[in-house]
């Protein structure tokens, strides 16, 4: 297999809190291969936007290796990480919160292109930015609208193009749909697939919602307190999921039928632990309806239990639950 | 008013004026709740699904927005027609509500036994002191909280423990309708779940009606007796649930809606997402406000707002199906 685009090693970030480390994203392992989508599912609090952001170092990792075409850009220093940026970028979730409310169309779209003076001279940073536009699908009319003018789906939009402006290679998707209705979040969905193609790049697409996460993604990484508990490609996941956190995520989905309805019947109990000094062992443990004395006496990794499917669970490698 | 009813709204028009332009909000909906069912509103951002629900309360933004006109049978009540002294003694009594959000509807310095306490006490029924008490550990336990947790602020629950408080808050005084908001969308996908099997548990143990506004079409599949799609004010199609997931006809919008569901089961790659956006509320088309952005649209469709039509229990607002005879139920 040739080098994967991203790859993190054991990667951690904990943050320091007045009751203890609180383990955020912890010892994360997972690759992205160029051209692909990693989707990365979890529900609030498992760590999966923490992750993206220290991916980028947008904020620093506590402990292991991100690499970037087989290179640790945590070594990196601050110039060489100005270089970096230009590949990498992110999509955030809330388009409401991310624009600047003072600045036109125009400028938040072309700032990326004046701060990393990619091009020479303003003509050519704005017609680039009528390009961008095009590309992302906002009329020409709008570029010197200010971002409380437009509505949710145009906003995201904005923030597509404002990531595209540098030519990234690689763009982290937090939850770029989540704020956005249905009917809008359809044509978003549609939009980023679409630049995928024709531009080659590589996502790693954080969400809550499984049903998106299936039609965007390549892979998908299954996220719980910190850990990754399973990861496996789309199809394969969805169709064969081993964990009890994956299984219980997806029948937790309600879905639009009637057939269904009795499917909420096995809802898991309980919440999300404390992520501050976890204790050892499996974090779903005490939330899983087939946990047993192995869950908790120690740390599980993922093993591989398919081709390219690995989960850590104590109990599937035994007898598939 | 029907006796099996227990809200009826006849031809509710409201709007919004500000300064500069007037929004039309509400344009002429009608809709019934049957004792103990409940209804599925479903809308996306701006469909005015909010809008229905607090003119139910006589809560919307006093000065700007107004109910032109329509009227709203509450329980055998004239809602319009009522002194805001009479209303003070129907909310939380008669209707309450769920607010989508349960980290801003709750007050962060009361402990979430006395918030409880407050409904009881204003609509008292001749309960005793010690019957409130013993009213407001009930309500906890049943949404699944600890009697003994009672002394809490809500800041020391969860986002999922606090819609329960929430939860709990509205069913307090036993009313006979709740609107409930969204309540489930500021949660998490495994608490959603929790929630809403609480909800219908609670709803057949209490036979209390509600009105479910939602975007989430899942949701509604799983919880609603009747649903109804709104659509720039205006209710575009309403049934049974069956009607809605299961007969062949439909608004060519709730067919857009489906479509741009991510589906877990197909193999499709592309999604197929409805084109274009919501008319402007200030500024609606003459015709059918849906016109704009239909694949079948018509000449008429520009011109004309259509009328109703009526399969059975399956109402469709479109002019593809005007021809069509109506009361006919294709069973």
């Amino acid at each position: 297999m040739s080098t994967p685009l991203i790859e993190t090693r054991h990667l951690k970030k904990y943050f320091s809190t007045p009751a203890g480390p609180l383990h955020a994203v912890d010892d994360v392992s997972i690759s992205i291969q160029r051209g692909q989508t990693l989707g990365v599912v979890g529900e609030s609090g498992c760590g999966k936007s923490t992750m993206g952001r220290t991916i980028l170092r947008l904020i620093e990792a506590t402990d292991g290796e991100v690499l970037y075409n087989g290179e640790n850009i945590l070594k990196y220093n601050r110039r060489q990480m100005q270089e970096m940026r230009k590949k990498m970028q992110i999509i955030f979730q809330d388009p409401y919160s991310s624009l600047n409310p003072r600045m036109s169309v125009a400028d938040i779209i072309a700032e990326p292109m004046k701060v990393c003076k990619t091009l020479p001279d303003n003509k050519q940073i704005y017609a680039r930015v009528n390009e961008l536009m095009e590309i992302v699908g906002l009329a020409k009319r709008f570029v010197n609208a200010y971002p409380h003018e437009l509505d949710g789906g145009r906003r995201q939009r904005i923030g597509i193009a404002r990531a595209l402006a540098l030519n990234p290679e690689f763009i982290v998707c937090d939850e770029p749909v989540s704020a956005l209705d249905v009917s809008i979040q359809a044509q978003i969905l549609n939009l980023l697939m679409d630049l995928q193609d024709n531009m080659g790049l590589t996502y790693m697409f954080v969400t809550h919602d499984l049903s998106v996460v299936k039609h965007i993604s390549n892979e998908i990484a299954v996220m719980y307190l910190g850990q990754c508990v399973e990861k496996a490609p789309a199809d394969e996941l969805f169709r064969d999921p081993l964990h009890p956190y994956t299984q219980a995520l997806l029948s937790a989905v309600p879905k639009p039928s009637l057939r269904d309805r009795s499917a909420l019947q096995n809802v898991i109990k309980g919440e999300v632990s404390n992520p501050v000094n976890p204790k050892p062992g499996c974090r779903f443990a005490p939330r899983c309806a087939h946990a047993c004395e192995k869950c908790t006496c120690q740390d599980l990794e993922l093993k591989e239990c398919g081709p390219n499917h690995f989960v850590a669970c104590a109990l599937v490698n035994q007898d598939k639950i | 008013m029907d006796e099996r009813n227990v809200l009826e709204i006849r031809d509710l028009h409201v709007i919004y004026e500000t300064d500069q332009d007037t929004v039309y909000a509400v344009n002429g909906v009608n809709l019934t709740v049957k004792k103990g069912k409940t209804l599925g509103l479903v809308g996306e951002t701006g469909a005015g699904k909010t809008t229905t629900a607090l003119s139910i309360m006589r809560l919307l933004p006093k000065k700007i927005g107004h109910i032109k006109s329509g009227e709203i049978q509450l329980d055998g009540r004239n809602v319009m027609e009522l002194t805001e002294g009479d209303m003070r003694l129907i909310r939380g009594d008669t209707v309450s509500m769920i607010f989508q959000d349960p980290m801003t509807s709750l007050n962060p310095v009361i402990t979430v036994g006395k918030q409880i306490r407050e409904s009881l006490e204003l609509h008292k029924h001749g309960r005793s002191e010690k019957e409130i008490d013993a009213r407001v550990d009930e309500m906890l336990e049943m949404v699944g909280i600890p009697a003994s947790r009672k002394n809490d602020y809500p800041h020391q629950f969860s986002g999922g423990m606090k819609q329960r408080v929430v939860i709990a808050l509205a069913l307090a005084c036993e009313p006979k309708l709740i609107l409930a908001d969204e309540p489930t969308t500021a949660l998490d996908v495994t608490i959603q779940a929790q929630v809403l099997q609480m909800m219908n548990e609670l709803k057949v143990k209490l036979n209390t009606a509600m009105i479910l506004i939602t975007h989430d079409l899942g949701v509604v599949a799983q919880t609603c007796d009747d649903v109804a799609i709104m659509y720039a004010g205006e209710i575009i199609e309403s049934g049974t649930a069956e009607d809605i997931y299961e007969a062949e006809r439909h608004h060519p919008y709730t067919i857009g809606l489906f479509g741009s569901i991510p589906d877990m089961d197909s193999k499709a790659k592309r999604l197929n997402p409805i084109p274009g956006l919501m008319p402007d509320p200030t500024n609606l088309p003459a015709g059918c406000p849906f016109a704009p952005r239909c694949p079948r649209c018509m000449d008429i469709c520009r011109e004309k707002k259509p009328e109703t039509t009526r399969f059975g229990t399956h109402e469709i607002k479109c002019h593809l199906f005007a021809g069509e005879e109506k009361g006919s139920a294709p069973e």
